[in-house]
């Protein structure tokens, strides 16, 4: 049992307006000092076996063909530890 | 000859496929229910995707409904050269699923915009639009929260030269869409998507900006029946 995470994020020269919202709010709740946010999706990947490299390169695939459009979009894959 | 049939898919979330059979009979051709779980075409000589929240927009819009089992056949069908037009929702499903290239992204403003949208017809090399006269003026409803189209600069570039472009805004751009772009085709011509919804605009009784959308479809008849 093992537990992979992919985080999808939009590549950097996509614009980003929620992140940039998030960004305007913050401080009119009294948080200084950020410069910029970009928000994204998570993905727990939860396995019914060890994350082996044949796992992890399934998942990559799932990244590839469902959870991320690389068209605008951006993946990593790592194993829970 | 037999009047030519129109599929307009129903995927679950899809809300315009009614609007859009509407479209297509009254124009004088046969709307063909098309069913997302269903592996068949049912032979029909053009296929309409209509606009909604398919899939509950779950991942993004557009993402599990490309991966539907009518989406299976309409896929290569698209390829070897089927007409298939896309509006809001179908755009986005038609982006998702590679047939025409980059994305809809969130509104620039973050706000969901639904109002009357004046474009220009950019190109009638296609399926869908060879009614219009290009550079033509038309009004057509727009009513979208994630409608801003992207792609890289590589892709935009081709999409210009190539006269791809067949929709623009004008007078205001309702998503910051780059280029001001309402709509696009691929390089065949076949495949149309735009946010904007013809399929709103057929008819003045129901107070319609205009009825500016029913040149897509006289379009397609033109097509069919010329082909």
């Amino acid at each position: 049992m093992a537990r992979v995470i992919v985080d999808v994020m939009l590549k950097p020269e996509i614009l980003d307006p929620q992140g940039q919202a998030i960004a305007r709010a913050l401080p009119r709740l009294g948080f200084s000092g950020v410069s910029a946010v970009r928000q994204g999706k998570r993905f727990e990947i939860e396995l019914e076996g060890p994350a082996d490299e044949a796992a992890i390169a399934d998942v990559r695939k799932m990244a590839e063909t469902l959870l991320a459009n690389t068209v605008i979009e951006d993946y990593t894959v790592r194993v829970e530890a | 000859m037999s009047a030519a049939r129109v599929g307009v898919v129903t995927f679950p979330g899809t809300l315009d496929d009614q609007d859009a059979a509407r479209a297509v009979r009254l124009v004088g051709a046969e709307a063909v229910p098309l069913w997302h779980g269903d592996h068949d075409l049912k032979g029909v000589d053009a296929v309409f995707l209509p606009g909604g929240f398919s899939y509950g927009d779950y991942l993004r819009c557009g993402a599990i409904s490309r991966f539907a089992p009518l989406m299976e056949e309409l896929i290569p069908a698209a390829r070897a050269g089927l007409p298939v037009l896309g509006t809001c929702n179908g755009f986005q499903i038609l982006c998702e699923a590679h047939l025409l290239p980059g994305a809809l992204t969130r509104n620039a403003s973050l706000h969901y915009v639904c109002r009357d949208q004046r474009v220009r017809i950019e190109s009638t090399a296609t399926a869908w639009t060879n009614a219009f006269a290009e550079g033509q003026e038309i009004t057509l409803p727009v009513k979208h929260g994630e409608g801003r189209y992207v792609a890289s600069a590589e892709t935009l570039a081709a999409l210009e030269a190539g006269g791809q472009v067949v929709v623009r805004y004008v007078g205001g751009n309702p998503n910051g869409a780059m280029n001001d772009i309402a709509g696009i085709r691929n390089e065949a011509g076949n495949v149309v998507g735009l946010m904007p919804h013809p399929e709103h605009a057929v008819e003045e009784l129901v107070g319609a900006p205009s009825t500016d959308g029913l040149g897509f479809f006289t379009s397609i008849l033109k097509k069919l029946v010329n082909a």
